[in-house]
């Protein structure tokens, strides 16, 4: 166990010590340890700091956009996979449907750009009806959507097989008895079906608000360029460009720390209310 | 294979109601698979025919391999191909390696601190430490420009520890008695014992671990010089923002890569992961869902 054990004192322990440059001006010859205290400053400055309320801005935006028109995706895939009984075409969709969560987000980006952009085939049929073109994936307005859409198009597929799996752990009994009973299928689904895989949608609901302030970063960063940063910054990108491209270490560690805080508390927070309402949440 | 078989109890339901299941399933299907179909065919076209149709091919009409040949003729993306196989071959290996023997020894009642230790990995899930600082520690530990970079960083990953941990605790316990009373250590029963029997978590979680290697674009863009890339940092470079392809050997930039290069460097670079997918896919979602029930 200690070279796995290793790795984490170092790579994960380590670097949350390498948090203290949050507190610090990082000057590179000095290194972490020698570089000068500058006390609360760079959260200071990050607090004054137009560009990083709009990237905070912009996460949260995206961020509510997924959990309205992505959350629900995966569940209703699932709810639709679940009353199929033709187990062949069942599993056919579901491996169609895993398959885009493999693909590197390099991969789906261009495929969109290749699909609806400028020259993608969309705007071609568009343009061989005669209809105005647009383009979707060089537009700040559009980008919203899009970001969700990719979104959707990649991981929503993924995304059932936790509700699948709840579902099938649905004791058949009880629908048998309940349609005995003289339930149909409506009322089956509202009585026996959405109360047994409620915990697993509560647990979703959690992590996803943990995860709140992180929405995708490679995304991000591979269409910040084409739509700019008014729409395109998110926290991580802000930190990646203030940081590591702009070399101000101590303030983007700052800003990630704050997010990582900001995360933490959240799952915390979510966490004890889900217990309040009697649910299982993520831990105990 | 069972197909088609519906529970007595169950009423068949109305044409209408088939008819959207249909057209949803279809939908599903269609989405999925015809951007795909557009890489593909647009690859295998002549680039006469790609800009005659505004950039794109639904359907070749005189199919050509002519761009996998110019990109497989050495330079970049042969190179970078090279670099992704190379990291994702190496990567896993220790990956696998590493969360292996981890995952064992917090499976096992008594190993000196179990619990903690175990804490204190899933604190990390919660509490990931950062960007920055993680950058900061590659640069510090000298990994600058090493392939190194690509792998130590991201060598665990608590997901595939927790999915392991969860598959290795459910061996029943006398297997494990009957191995020391023959007088197996704890190399030994892991050897001869734990991991024949978990070969589909291991298919599972090593292809995680191959897939997230393969995929990585990031690491490199930080730690490498372009020369160094893997093909999905190039892919980034000359396909999604459209930089001209390099030629390494005289280092001149030439204009724009043709549309069927770009697309066909994008059907190189997911290749691999179709043909990994199928035994993947035969794996996961049992594997997956022994790590999602316990966690």
């Amino acid at each position: 166990m200690l070279p796995g054990l290793a790795y984490f004192l170092v790579f994960h322990y380590g670097a949350l010590a390498g948090n203290v440059i949050a507190f610090k001006e990082y000057v590179p010859f000095d290194g972490i340890w020698g570089s000068p205290w500058v006390g609360l400053g760079n959260f200071r400055r990050m607090f004054e700091d137009a560009e990083f309320w709009d990237a905070v801005l912009n996460t949260l935006w995206i961020a509510v956009l997924q959990l309205v028109f992505y959350f629900p995706v995966p569940l209703g895939l699932a709810l639709l996979l679940h009353t199929l009984t033709w187990s062949t075409v069942r599993r056919f969709v579901q491996s169609v449907a895993y398959l885009p969560h493999f693909v590197s987000w390099v991969i789906v980006v261009a495929l969109f750009q290749q699909v609806l952009g400028d020259t993608g085939m969309v705007n071609g049929y568009l343009g061989d009806a005669g209809l105005h073109t647009v383009d979707i994936v060089g537009n700040p307005d559009a980008f919203r959507p899009l970001v969700v859409a990719q979104v959707i198009w990649k991981d929503a597929g993924w995304g059932t097989i936790i509700f699948l799996a709840a579902l099938s752990q649905v004791d058949e009994q009880q629908y048998e008895a309940a349609a005995i009973d003289g339930a149909g299928p409506w009322r089956r689904f509202w009585h026996i079906t959405l109360p047994a895989i409620r915990p697993v949608i509560v647990l979703l609901l959690i992590m996803r608000l943990g995860d709140i302030l992180s929405v995708g970063f490679e995304q991000m960063l591979l269409q910040r360029d084409a739509v700019g940063p008014q729409t395109a910054e998110v926290i991580d990108t802000f930190v990646y460009y203030r940081g590591i491209v702009g070399g101000d270490y101590g303030f983007a560690a700052a800003a990630g720390l704050f997010k990582g805080l900001v995360g933490a508390l959240l799952v915390y927070a979510a966490n004890r209310v889900a217990h309040r309402l009697g649910e299982q949440g993520v831990y105990r | 294979m069972s197909a088609h078989v519906r529970p007595g109890w169950m009423e068949k339901p109305r044409l209408a109601t088939q008819a959207a299941k249909a057209v949803a399933l279809a939908a599903v299907v269609l989405l999925v698979c015809v951007p795909f179909l557009v890489i593909v065919s647009t690859s295998l076209a002549a680039p006469r025919e790609v800009v005659a149709n505004g950039g794109w091919v639904l359907w070749p009409e005189h199919p050509t391999l002519e761009a996998y040949r110019d990109i497989l003729d050495g330079g970049i993306v042969t190179h970078a191909l090279a670099v992704s196989a190379g990291v994702t071959l190496v990567g896993t290996a220790l990956s696998l390696f590493c969360t292996v023997t981890l995952a064992y020894a917090l499976s096992r009642p008594g190993v000196f601190g179990g619990r903690p230790v175990l804490l204190l990995i899933l604190f990390t899930f919660l509490f990931p430490p950062g960007m920055i600082p993680g950058f900061l520690l590659v640069k510090e530990l000298d990994l600058l420009g090493s392939y190194g970079s690509l792998v130590l960083p991201v060598l665990v990953n608590v997901f595939n520890l927790v999915v392991l941990r969860g598959f290795f605790q459910g061996i029943p316990e006398e297997l494990y008695e009957a191995a020391r009373l023959d007088g197996a250590g704890d190399w030994r029963a892991l050897w001869s014992i734990v991991l024949p029997l978990s070969k589909a978590a291991l298919a599972v979680v090593g292809l995680f671990y191959a897939v997230a290697y393969w995929n990585s674009w990031f690491y490199a863009s930080l730690y490498l010089e372009s020369d160094h890339w893997p093909v999905q940092q190039v892919l980034r470079t000359y396909v999604v923002a459209g930089s001209g392809l390099t030629d390494t050997t005289t280092g001149e930039a030439t204009v724009n890569a043709p549309q069927t290069i770009q697309m066909a460097v994008l059907v190189i670079a997911t290749v691999p992961i179709l043909l990994v997918y199928p035994f993947l896919q035969k794996y996961f979602t049992k594997g997956v869902l022994t790590g999602a029930v316990k966690s």
